[in-house]
């Protein structure tokens, strides 16, 4: 018997939300966590049945925790995120130095393999692993000490490493971004990385084509062709076929390119979604109406989805890990919003209905395909 | 023994109802009391003081005796009825809205 496990990450407390393969009655558990962030929660590509969840305070700070059978019961685990060396500066928001501080763990990437290795992407930008399930951390500390490090500045969140992207038959391949330093690429498991942002061009920015101060918000690939890259930028949706070596802009007909999440359909790697708000300074979608939108041809031409989803008196935004894709057929499409709704579409987008209407703010969507 | 009284969230992680009670020898200060606490409690550390400079954490709060004692010196011996058990050691979140 298939079915769907949605983790979904709020202001206060991680949901739970399964269903059968025909994803159209849904159980709802939580709060797990109750009245803390959980900036996200993932579960193992090879053990479904381990999750792991960022949960974090301004108050009391960063906890992980872990499932070893499904979210029916976790346990903390390791929480210390310790720079290596001398961290140094990078550039604050106005300019001047400022130290690397710790503040949370934005996102957590379980190794396509292994259950016991676990990525996260942190504020301050750096990438950690653990390769203990989650104990003990130590950080990849080429990334931050590329030399472009000290001139990096946090985006209005905050200057989080938030995706972290495997390639699913190298494992040396590794793709980061930052809001707002851009697009990183590691080919020797990550330690050592490099700029992947020709092409992205940024008016926000003194030089718009610089090597880094671009404001990704979300990548996307689709493990059937790894190489070609999916990107919602600040403003622009972004597409490279070449790994990242270089961008061309693929947002044409939208109504607005302004976006946080991007994601690709499990079984059309030319089939991707995005949801397009209004402008930098009103987080909300363009003239209250709640549209996905969906290219067939991986950018370029896309087509407003709507039905199911309000079309009018809507100012909620989707941020940029509250979208996922289950790898059902056909393939269900979700998505979590500031207001609290998840809305599921178990026709690839076609349609979609409410599984809750009522959660505090979403910030992550994951799901599970179980079989 | 200290009594040490800690905010719900902190309770729930560390599973524990009521206030926490621990033996610290003299002097009983805040690191010893909370040196203590996270012996017992490993999953609080980081949580009430940071990892590594052992920095009480911005929003965290002590007080004990009605006073507030969060910016006393880490090493400065607590109040008697502290050190006798007779008033809880309290650990609280900072005041906020939202």
């Amino acid at each position: 018997m298939s079915g769907v496990r949605i983790l979904v990450g709020t202001r206060k407390g991680a949901f739970v939300l399964t269903a059968d393969g025909k994803r159209t009655s849904w159980d709802v558990s939580g709060p797990h966590f109750a009245g803390w962030e959980i900036y996200h929660a993932k579960g193992s590509p090879a053990d479904p049945d381990r999750l792991y969840a960022s949960q974090s305070s301004s108050w009391f700070g960063q906890v992980i925790q872990r499932s070893d059978d499904g979210g029916r019961s976790w346990a903390p685990v390791g929480n210390e995120f310790r720079y290596e060396g001398v961290p140094g500066t990078h550039q604050w928001y106005d300019g001047t130095p400022h130290p690397w501080e710790f503040a949370r763990v934005w996102h957590l990437e379980p190794s396509l393999t292994d259950p016991d290795t676990v990525y996260a992407g942190v504020e301050d930008a750096a990438l950690f692993r653990s390769t203990d399930g989650a104990r003990t951390w130590q950080e990849l500390p080429g990334l931050r000490e590329h030399g472009s490090g000290p001139h990096w500045q946090p985006g209005a969140g905050g200057m989080c490493l938030h995706t972290i992207l495997q390639h699913p038959s190298d494992s040396a391949r590794l793709f980061i971004a930052i809001s707002s330093a851009g697009a990183f690429r590691s080919d020797d498991a990550g330690k050592s990385w490099r700029p992947i942002n020709r092409g992205l061009r940024s008016e926000q920015i003194p030089d718009p084509t610089a090597e880094v101060g671009h404001c990704v918000h979300r990548i996307a690939l689709h493990p059937s062709r790894p190489d070609v890259l999916f990107m919602q930028k600040h403003w622009d949706v972004m597409r490279s076929d070449d790994a990242g070596e270089s961008w061309r802009e693929v947002s044409g007909n939208l109504p607005t390119d302004f976006g946080f999440p991007i994601d690709v359909h499990a079984h059309e790697p030319e089939t991707i979604y995005v949801v397009p708000i209004k402008s930098d300074s009103e987080h909300y979608p363009l003239d209250g109406k709640l549209r996905v939108y969906r290219s067939r041809t991986g950018g370029g031409e896309w087509e407003a989805l709507t039905k199911g989803l309000p079309q009018r008196d809507c100012y909620v935004n989707v941020l940029r890990d509250a979208m996922a894709v289950d790898s059902l057929d056909p393939c269900g499409v979700y998505f979590g919003t500031t207001g609290g709704q998840v809305y599921a579409s178990p026709n690839s987008g076609d349609a979609w209905a409410p599984i809750v209407r009522d959660l505090p703010p979403v910030l992550s969507v994951e799901v599970q395909t179980l079989r | 023994m200290i009594r040490v009284a800690l905010p719900a969230h902190l309770r729930t992680l560390a599973r524990v109802s009521g206030e926490v009670q621990l033996e610290v020898p003299p002097p009983v200060t805040q690191r010893a009391v909370l040196d203590a606490l996270e012996a017992r409690h490993p999953v609080l550390r980081g949580t009430i003081r940071e990892h590594g400079t052992l920095r009480r954490r911005a929003f965290v709060r002590y007080f004990a005796c009605r006073e507030d004692l969060s910016h006393e010196s880490a090493d400065a011996p607590l109040p008697d009825a502290v050190a006798s058990g007779a008033e809880p050691f309290v650990i609280l979140g900072a005041m906020a809205g939202g």
